[in-house]
């Protein structure tokens, strides 16, 4: 009996000290926490050349990787002060709600659902795609009101996956969807023949098609089936950090915008331009606003550089993606990226 | 009896008070634990505005799945999509079981022959597929195996039944008219045999004579279901898969198909749980004293007679429990489907509807209980046999 009565105490008192410690994670702390950490944790794809993807290495690179960067150029003032976690789409928002990540820059569409419904804040977009298809010129197939019967690999979780069923449903056109975890299955599955389509975002569909073992037999249909504004995302509970982030990604179109690049930036600060030298903080208190120190628009131009600098070294026409800047071109040079007034 | 029994009792009462209490405690403890976890889940839900609930299985899924033993398509609900997942789970676990048992008794026989080949052939089969991970051998069925094979303009074609090609295999699919006549004509044979049974246990132990039941019931089984399908007119169209093009895009249409990530799944999972099995058939076979043997030729029973009512009989006894726990963890690996795209209902529900909905807790939960169902009614049924078999201690 004696016994007992001592196991039950300790069991007791194991049960006395978990119900005061609570394991809730810290709400509108993640700035603070990367701070006392020192670096910033960024959930990244599994590997989408231009995108994000590591090389053999093991050093990333991407825009959504320079993103990442950015943001630690910003709040630790060293871009090199990110830790990547390559997470598959349907692990992503578990990861991040869970706070294992700060933010998840993974070409991830912004919808009503995921926005609202996951208690999640979309902070912005970082690149304007939409769904496309790619098949094999052997296939014959020129547009993609004639896939019919076909058999289609697609990543899981995605909102591709929703989209293919909603095209197909609408134009009355039979198929198979074959959903992977991982988009290098998919595209493996694609490439052996397992399917006749593959489809994701267009954006990769051109990344994706660098990894087929002869890229030159695919084609990509001219048909865009959805909108896939593509942006990172924080946790709904932290607005310091959306705004961070946020404005770290609008600092680097105005950045673009103004003509401020990595190369020219020291040399502006001496600049008379009001617009330019609120970007870089040598006026106003954007700093402030943010928690943040007055260099971190600076630091992220310097280390990172402008969103143009980003796109052409990661996805532009001279990269193997080889993506034209269309929708992704400055509003002013008829494109849609716009960022609010910095000030 | 009757004069210590107001002593027995209460001494039982004092004992099962004080065994209570701490029982009680735990119990007690056990409660709260669960409830400071689900409060603690409530808590922080609340604090990043999630909602919980199991209204979403009620609402659209709008995502297809692309094997599915029922209707299915993105306008049903996900609770659609989770009996989806569940029968293609029950499937392949009901597959993987069938094949391993009969392969793991071959085996296990075969280990134990005399003949020098088959005994070390066997051996080399235990110990190659038991001790390569699972995650493997799935991998390699499915990548190397399966995605070596013909493009669908070059199927394979064997005999005009057999389909192979790399999107699938496909054979013809046979649809029976008035097929509930065959039902009924298995129904009638079923209750015949119970029959006969009974008057060969009468006759067996009133005139000592054995009847051939199995060879009757067999040909029973055959002879009934023809004759009332010829009765009710049942009649039998087959489905051969047809080629389709479509520019220069082939497919296979019709018919019977199943695709690679199944067939991966099913011969991966039941090759590895054969090895496991043949060790429990060898083991339960060694364990039977050669004594045994040697009294029912004392008896006279012939061969095929000893090995029916003298060594498997008991031989089943040793090798039920083991291979039970081999059914629980087949079914529990065919979770592994999420692998390479087989929609079960890790893949399917656990994959994709939790990442569409977000509905983590919810769908982990549900899915949790449904394995543990599974699993325990597995045990039950098996258990259930091991207790029929066991042995009656008089």
């Amino acid at each position: 009996m004696k016994k007992i009565k001592i196991n039950s105490f300790a069991i007791l008192a194991f049960v006395v000290t978990f119900i005061f410690t609570t394991f809730n994670a810290n709400a509108n702390q993640t700035r603070e926490n990367v701070i006392k950490r020192g670096s910033v944790n960024c959930g990244v794809s599994q590997g989408v050349p231009g995108f994000s993807n590591a090389d053999a290495s093991g050093k990333w690179a991407g825009i959504d990787v320079d993103f990442c960067r950015a943001v630690a150029a910003a709040i630790l003032g060293d871009a090199n002060k990110v830790k990547f976690t390559p997470l598959s789409a349907k692990d992503r928002f578990e990861v991040l709600k869970a706070g294992d990540i700060d933010v998840l820059a993974r070409n991830t569409t912004w919808t009503l659902s995921r926005d609202g419904g996951l208690a999640l804040d979309f902070i912005g977009t970082n690149f304007y795609d939409g769904q496309g298809f790619m098949v094999r010129k052997a296939a014959n197939i020129n547009s993609a009101k004639k896939l019919n019967n076909v058999k289609v690999c697609v990543e899981t979780g995605t909102t591709t996956e929703l989209n293919l069923r909603d095209y197909f449903k609408a134009n009355k056109l039979q198929y198979e969807p074959v959903a992977f975890t991982k988009s290098d299955e998919a595209v493996a599955a694609y490439d052996s023949g397992r399917c006749d389509v593959y489809t994701t975002d267009k954006s990769g569909l051109a990344a994706n098609r660098t990894k087929t073992k002869n890229p030159a037999d695919h084609i990509i249909l001219p048909e865009t089936i959805s909108k896939e504004p593509l942006g990172p995302v924080v946790r709904g509970n932290d607005e310091n950090w959306a705004n961070i982030t946020r404005w770290t990604l609008n600092v680097m179109i105005e950045a673009e915008e103004l003509g401020v690049t990595k190369a020219n930036v020291d040399s502006l600060k001496s600049t008379d331009n009001p617009a330019i030298k609120r970007l870089l903080g040598l006026e106003g208190e954007t700093g402030k606003n943010l928690s943040l120190g007055n260099e971190w628009s600076y630091n992220i131009i310097k280390q990172v550089g402008n969103y143009g600098e980003s796109y052409e070294a990661n996805v532009g026409p001279k990269t193997p993606v080889g993506l034209a800047r269309g929708l992704n071109q400055l509003w002013t040079k008829g494109g849609i990226l716009y960022s609010p007034p910095v000030r | 009896m009757f004069l210590s029994s107001g002593f027995k009792t209460s001494l039982k009462k004092n004992l099962q008070l004080s065994n209570l209490i701490p029982q009680l405690l735990l119990i007690f403890i056990f409660i709260f634990i669960i409830y400071f976890f689900a409060n603690n889940a409530q808590i922080n839900m609340k604090a990043r505005n999630m909602t919980s609930g199991f209204d979403f299985l009620g609402t659209n899924s709008g995502f297809d799945i692309q094997f599915s033993l029922v209707d299915y398509d993105g306008s049903s609900s996900y609770g659609r999509a989770y009996l989806v997942g569940l029968l293609n789970t029950l499937l392949v676990a009901f597959f993987g079981i069938f094949f391993a048992t009969i392969l793991g008794f071959i085996i296990g026989v075969s280990r134990l022959s005399t003949n020098w080949i088959i005994n070390k052939l066997s051996l080399v089969y235990v110990e190659l597929f038991r001790n390569l991970p699972l995650i493997l051998q799935i991998f390699f069925w499915y990548f190397t195996v399966l995605r070596s094979l013909p493009s669908t303009e070059k199927s394979l074609i064997i005999f005009n039944f057999l389909i192979i090609n790399l999107q699938g295999f496909y054979i013809p699919k046979f649809i029976f008219t008035n097929s509930h006549y065959i039902f009924y004509g298995i129904v009638f044979s079923l209750l015949t045999i119970i029959l006969i049974k009974y008057y060969a246990n009468k006759i067996f132990y009133e005139h000592a004579k054995v009847v051939p039941v199995f060879r009757i019931s067999l040909f029973l089984i055959v002879l009934f279901p023809l004759v009332f399908s010829l009765i009710g007119g049942v009649t039998i169209n087959i489905e051969y898969p047809k080629l389709i093009k479509n520019f220069g895009i082939f497919n296979y249409l019709g018919g019977i198909k199943l695709i690679p990530e199944f067939l991966a799944l099913v011969f991966s999972l039941s090759l590895y749980t054969s090895a496991f099995i043949a060790e429990n058939v060898r083991a339960g076979i060694l364990a039977i004293n050669k004594g045994q043997k040697e009294a029912a030729k004392s008896l006279g029973l012939n061969n095929s007679q000893s090995l029916n009512l003298i060594i498997i009989p008991q031989a089943l006894r040793v090798i039920i429990p083991p291979t039970t726990n081999q059914y629980l963890n087949l079914t529990k690996n065919s979770s592994l489907a999420a692998a390479i795209g087989y929609p079960d209902l890790t893949g399917a529900f656990a994959g994709t509807a939790l990442s569409q909905t977000g509905k983590a807790i919810e769908i982990i939960f549900i899915v949790m209980m449904t394995y543990l169902t599974i699993s325990l009614l597995i045990s039950l049924v098996l258990n259930w046999y091991n207790k029929k078999i066991a042995l009656v201690e008089r």
